[in-house]
């Protein structure tokens, strides 16, 4: 079986919401049956087969080509399979995914993985703000899975975040990891201001020392036994995470944030 | 049957169901892993009065541990799960969590899970810290030396406990050194503890008393010095005699430990004073696991 795979004809001018094309959804239809699926685009409802042309009939092995930022909610509520994307990717990309894979090649919008449960979502290119964090009011963001974002990411990245990890090549917006309650972000590149504003729990790994709050605390210079185990887990990634000179155990701890519960950390590379 | 002219009796090793675990515990050198190591594992000879049977069963290489340090693989064997929870508990609360610069990890997989630092996150005090690395669970503890990193489970599997046989020999030291070559050789049998002290008891016993409140004494059939005044076990010739008692995790593993240390108590031989192999049974009424001697060595 071959992948199924959406091309895009056109651009459309208005954001198209993809959220029907999960595998768990289009699994036992025919071709016919998803080119009639209807996807909403502002007031207006498109045919599939009025945006795409479709080939291939793997369901759990799905591909969107020639995909471009207005293209939003693809991989919504995933549940099983894998989809991959070639181009960019609109705004809630994995939004609430239950499991399964997505790769993005290009870049992501606003609110990447959002609320995502499991399953692993890999961004070649860029993501944007409230990367893995929760929808606006909602009090939890990610609550499981892997992130991992090869360029940079925009502010407010692992807002809310509950559990689950997050790993960044690049840079990284103000506010990282704001109002975690726990999971880990992990980031190579620099981070912005105000890293772990109003973070409970969790772990901020970072490479580089950051513009940390003043309600941060320094716990000194640590050697901890997780962090060996923690990068062994990403050695089967497609990431520089999995390079194991990238690794260390060696860090200056920070606690924080200490205007809210305060058990939360910084952890910097030393 | 008689191999290198040490008679092996025609009789069986009677063995016993039990539920088992295995940990491992990691630290900044092997000799700092080995001291937790044989803390955890103290004062577990024997269900009877220890609540529990447990033993190292080898050292890893550090390529061999989740954290890349030098560790020690540890196994600990009750009657039932519950006991042996307690047990595994409150042996890595005193003995591990209280090691320098130790780490304990799950060392099975499978069977049903159970508590290894689960519970021993609350010594943490609310500054406890729990990581999912690969879809595992650690609690990262504060300690006065850094953190004590600790796996949240282990599993319970079934297993069996109770294999044994006895070394009867022409002297005291004799039966000693042959022990020691059993020993040695059955430690490199994967899945098996020998929990008794260097893997090795001279106090067998026999079930009953005459004392009602023991529900086991001395076993007088195979004690030396009983030999005129008791229905004995052994012929005039033996002077001592030694038991090795094993815990697997299946019949299979024992087997094959039991080949191992019989072989090497036979590869002394006659010569060195080694006149028999035998073992101890409740004549098949009470364990379900029988270790024929004859058919082992076959």
């Amino acid at each position: 079986m071959s992948a199924l795979t959406f091309t895009l004809k056109h651009r459309p001018d208005q954001s198209v919401d993809l959220s029907p094309l999960v595998s768990h959804n289009l699994e036992g239809k025919e071709h016919r049956e998803i080119a009639a699926l209807e996807l909403q685009s502002g007031k207006a409802k498109l045919r599939v087969d009025a945006l795409f042309t479709l080939s291939g009939n793997d369901p759990h092995n799905i591909v969107i080509k020639n995909s471009f930022g207005k293209l939003d909610f693809i991989g919504k509520d995933l549940h099983g399979g894998s989809i991959r994307v070639e181009g960019d990717a609109g705004a809630y990309l994995g939004l609430g995914m239950k499991s399964g894979s997505i790769r993005v090649t290009g870049n992501a919008g606003l609110y990447a993985a959002c609320e995502m449960k499991k399953g692993t979502l890999e961004i070649d290119g860029n993501a944007g703000d409230f990367l893995g964090g929760a929808l606006p009011g909602n009090k939890m963001g990610m609550k499981g899975g892997l992130i991992l974002v090869k360029g940079n990411v925009g502010e407010r990245a692992g807002d809310h975040m509950r559990r689950g990890t997050i790993l960044i090549e690049g840079n990284v917006g103000d506010y990282c990891g704001s109002r975690m309650t726990a999971g880990t972000i992990a980031v190579m590149g620099q981070t912005g201001r105000y890293a772990g504003y109003a973070m409970r729990r969790g772990t901020l790994l970072l490479w580089n020392q950051p513009q940390l709050p003043a309600s941060f605390n320094d716990c000194g210079a640590h050697t901890l036994g997780f962090l060996p185990l923690l990068f062994a887990s990403f050695k089967s990634l497609n990431s520089r995470f999995a390079d194991a000179a990238v690794g260390f155990n060696r860090v200056r701890r920070y606690a924080g944030d200490m205007a809210e519960m305060g058990r939360g950390e910084v952890l910097v590379k030393l | 049957m008689i191999i290198n002219g040490v008679t092996i009796d025609a009789t069986f090793a009677e063995a016993f169901p039990m539920k088992a675990t295995r940990a491992i515990i990691t630290a900044q050198n092997e000799k700092w892993a080995m001291i937790s190591a044989q803390a955890m594992t103290g004062f577990a000879t024997s269900v009877i009065a220890c609540g529990c049977e447990a033993g190292i069963e080898r050292v890893l290489d550090p390529s061999e541990t989740p954290d890349g340090r030098p560790g020690v693989s540890i196994m600990i064997f009750a009657m039932g799960g519950k006991g042996l929870a307690k047990q595994l508990e409150t042996r890595a609360g005193q003995c591990v969590l209280t090691s320098p610069t130790s780490a304990l990890f799950a060392g099975i997989d499978g069977g049903k899970p159970i508590p290894l630092g689960k519970n021993l996150r609350y010594f943490g005090d609310g500054f406890q810290v729990a990581k999912v690395i690969g879809g595992k669970r650690y609690w990262r503890i504060p300690v006065m030396d850094g953190e004590f990193l600790t796996e949240a489970t282990t599993s319970q599997v079934d297993a069996v406990g109770g294999g044994n046989f006895l070394v009867l020999a022409e002297s005291q030291p004799q039966a000693l050194v042959a022990c020691e070559a059993a020993i040695e050789a059955m430690r490199k049998v994967p899945n098996v503890i020998m929990p008794f002290p260097g893997g090795v008891v001279r106090s067998g016993s026999k079930v009953g008393s005459k004392y009602k409140a023991l529900g086991a004494s001395t076993n007088d059939a195979f004690c030396p010095t009983l030999k005129g005044m008791t229905k004995t076990e052994l012929s005039p010739e033996i002077e001592s005699v030694m038991e090795i008692v094993i815990d697997g995790l299946t019949k299979g593993d024992i087997d094959k430990a039991m080949r191992a240390g019989i072989q090497a108590v036979c590869g002394l031989g006659a010569a060195n004073g080694i006149k028999r192999i035998s073992a101890g049974n409740y004549g098949g009424k009470l364990g379900p696991f029988h270790f024929h001697l004859q058919e082992i060595m076959a």
